[in-house]
């Protein structure tokens, strides 16, 4: 479904991936760790379009077309997800009017029929359950007022409601309690399916005891150094991100590693 | 007189109004020859520093449209949700009683001052300060009207005051005199509504006074959409008593070239102005708006939140100046004006001005001039929202941001929409 190949990119002029290379297939789980500074964001951002990530070289296929070369909400439309480390505060923009308009754009870009608000509302009220978010976060701005394990549920919420074929999670774990942790793994969890892939980025193993991951990759310095299963976590948990360093770089780690 | 707008209007040529009263011709008379004398403001006018005269200088323009009284206007061009109260509708300055609806209210006085020459001198001589485009009104209204809020009267139904502007044979410059007075204890909703019923490059010039009494209220809504083309100049003044109210919500949308001057004076003790508004400028459009607010009396309040936009190679000027005179003490003053530019063509100018004599003072002001957060632009494409409607969302959520307390609600959901109708379609920031 995914597949990066030496993948350089810059930002500000500075060159933060320098030769990522990973595959990720349907129905997979994938876990990407490495220590701060190693490019994992950047990564998160690169794959969803975001302006100012410069890809020097390498390619990226998603379906086997060229990712790169389509706009984000092109990118959405056709099933790629980013959720977000730091969620935007959007003040003055209705949750649900936000919401309706996303999807139905994605499902106008899919050629499928727009849903009206009946519909919408019974679609949201499924998935609000599963992440228990209260019905009145849908009533506010977008994100506006949240506190942060909000904003993190109401990612999770956005990707429960568009369904994306391939979602990425970008340090979804980070600053949530344990409760609220559970909650995003179950929402996780409940979309797990033989057609979606998931690339879980986070810098704890703490996630990976509620979403086991096929096969998890570790990124230092812009590339991915080691990839294993879910065993590598828990040794990273062991010996640390410096018990990995200076180690061989597979050329292509991860491909077929599940 | 080096103006054509001047010598096509006041020149040797152009027809005097005719007045029924020797009082209203000497006031007249007097205004044209001021104005005459002095033109209109120049480049090194500092109250005219960000909108030059030249061009609009530079046109002729015929004084009045004789054809105003059988223009064929479709109500339903200016009939608005929730706002179905007394109805005065001018079309190119002129009144229409067929289109307006003077139903009795009780407490609300209608004169039309066109009928009443004493009335319209005084009106007139009333003129506190006489810049060039009051004088212009001053020599050639020929029509306004006076409404009065007796004391004590709460009127329940807005008031719905409509200029429209109507092609005609030639280029008209209209005139429109207003004055309301509020008595002690009344209280006025009000809805001053410009729009075009078809494309025109006429220039309308209106004078407004304000007068509210101790305790008045006077809550009023300007509502500007006039023709792309036309050019539109508006000096509102309003003089408060003690513990009045005004509360105003602006929207500039219309015009080729706009300039609004609003002057308040928070002359009783207690007296409390709000003034929200937001312009969304595009094409060349150029709008200007001045406010000069003086806290005349204790414990006064002002609090003044505007928001503009301006995309193409449009242009927006706000000046906001605030003065709080020596023994205003307890005057609160707040001035917030940020502004987004849509594209690298477009300018904005903003002109906080905070001047304060009194001691014991609570002032705050900000503007700002940025672009759309580009973060949040991300965040909305990233959820499939396509680029132009990603842009339109938020440009209408930082206008809407200032109309939030607009009442009722289905006007200010019409007024939202048609904010959001002149917003900028996909053109992309540069």
């Amino acid at each position: 479904m995914l597949k990066i190949d030496n993948l350089h990119v810059r930002v500000a002029g500075k060159e933060i991936l320098k030769g990522l290379s990973l595959e990720v297939k349907a129905g997979e789980m994938h876990a990407l760790m490495g220590p701060n500074g190693a490019g994992k964001s950047t990564l998160g951002n690169v794959l969803a379009g975001r302006e100012g990530y410069e890809v020097t070289a390498g390619t990226v296929e998603y379906d086997g077309r060229d990712l790169l070369a389509l706009e984000p909400e092109q990118r959405a439309a056709e099933g790629v997800f980013l959720a977000f480390q730091y969620p935007v505060e959007i003040p003055g923009v209705n949750n649900t009017y936000f919401l309706r308009a996303a999807l139905n754009a994605q499902r106008r870009h899919r050629g499928e029929a727009e849903l009206d608000s009946m519909q919408f509302l019974k679609r949201v009220r499924e998935k609000l359950a599963v992440l228990h978010l209260k019905d009145e976060l849908l009533h506010r701005a977008v994100n506006e007022g949240f506190s942060g394990g909000e904003k993190k549920r109401n990612e999770i919420f956005q990707m429960a409601l568009l369904e994306p074929r391939l979602a990425i999670l970008d340090e979804t774990d980070s600053g949530l309690d344990i409760d609220a942790l559970k909650m995003v793994a179950d929402g996780v969890n409940a979309m797990r399916d033989p057609a979606r892939a998931f690339l879980v980025v986070t810098h704890y193993q703490r996630l990976l005891d509620y979403i086991v991951p096929d096969v998890v990759h570790v990124l230092a310095e812009g590339r991915i150094v080691e990839s294993g299963d879910k065993s590598l976590a828990l040794k990273l948990e062991e010996h640390g991100y410096a018990g990995i360093a200076g180690r061989q770089v597979s050329p292509h780690a991860g491909a077929g590693a599940a | 007189m080096a103006s054509a707008l001047l010598e096509s209007l006041l020149g040797a040529d152009a027809p005097v109004p005719p007045s029924a009263s020797p009082a209203l011709a000497r006031v007249r008379a007097d205004a044209a020859a001021k104005l005459r004398r002095d033109g209109l403001p120049g480049p090194r006018d500092e109250r005219w520093k960000y909108t030059g005269l030249r061009a609009l200088e530079q046109r002729a323009y015929v004084d009045g449209d004789c054809g105003a009284g059988h223009r064929a206007v479709d109500p339903s061009a200016y009939l608005l949700p929730g706002v179905d109260g007394p109805r005065l509708v001018f079309v190119n300055g002129v009144h229409r009683a067929d289109l307006s609806d003077l139903r009795a209210s009780p407490g609300l006085e209608i004169v039309r001052l066109g009928a009443e020459p004493q009335l319209f001198a005084d009106a007139l001589a009333d003129a506190s300060t006489a810049d060039a485009f009051s004088l212009l009104n001053t020599a050639l209204a020929t029509d306004g009207m006076l409404l009065r809020v007796a004391a004590g009267a709460q009127l329940a139904e807005p008031l719905h005051l409509v200029c429209v502007g109507a092609a005609a044979e030639a280029d008209i410059a209209w005139q429109l005199r207003l004055r309301v007075e509020i008595g002690n204890g009344g209280a006025l909703r009000m809805i001053e509504h410009h729009l075009a019923t078809d494309a025109h490059a006429h220039l309308g010039n209106v004078v407004a006074d304000y007068r509210l009494g101790d305790d008045a209220r006077l809550d009023l809504v300007q509502l500007q959409d006039a023709a792309e083309g036309a050019a539109l100049v508006r000096r509102s003044r309003a003089r408060l008593g003690h513990a009045a109210r005004l509360r105003m919500h602006t929207v500039e949308l219309g015009a080729q070239f706009m300039r609004h001057e609003l002057d308040v004076a928070l002359a009783g003790r207690g007296a409390r102005f709000e003034s929200h508004g937001v312009f969304a400028l595009h094409g060349r459009q150029h709008a200007d708006t001045r406010m000069q607010v003086v806290h005349d009396a204790r414990d006064t309040e002002c609090d003044i939140v505007w928001r503009g936009v301006a995309d193409q190679r449009s242009r927006g000027v706000f000046h906001g100046a605030i003065t709080v005179a020596a023994g205003a003490d307890g005057a609160d003053a707040r001035l917030s004006n940020k502004n987004l530019l849509l594209s690298a063509q477009a300018e904005i100018d903003t002109q906080p001005v905070l001047e304060i004599h009194a001691d014991e003072v609570k002032a705050a002001h900000g503007a700002t001039v940025g672009q759309l957060d580009e973060r949040a632009l991300f965040y909305l494409r990233s959820r499939g929202l396509p680029l132009d409607l990603a842009r339109r969302m938020l440009v209408s959520a930082f206008c809407g941001a200032v109309m939030a307390e607009l009442e009722p609600v289905e006007l200010r959901a019409r007024i939202d929409a048609l904010i959001a109708a002149r917003l900028p379609q996909a053109e992309a920031a540069s």
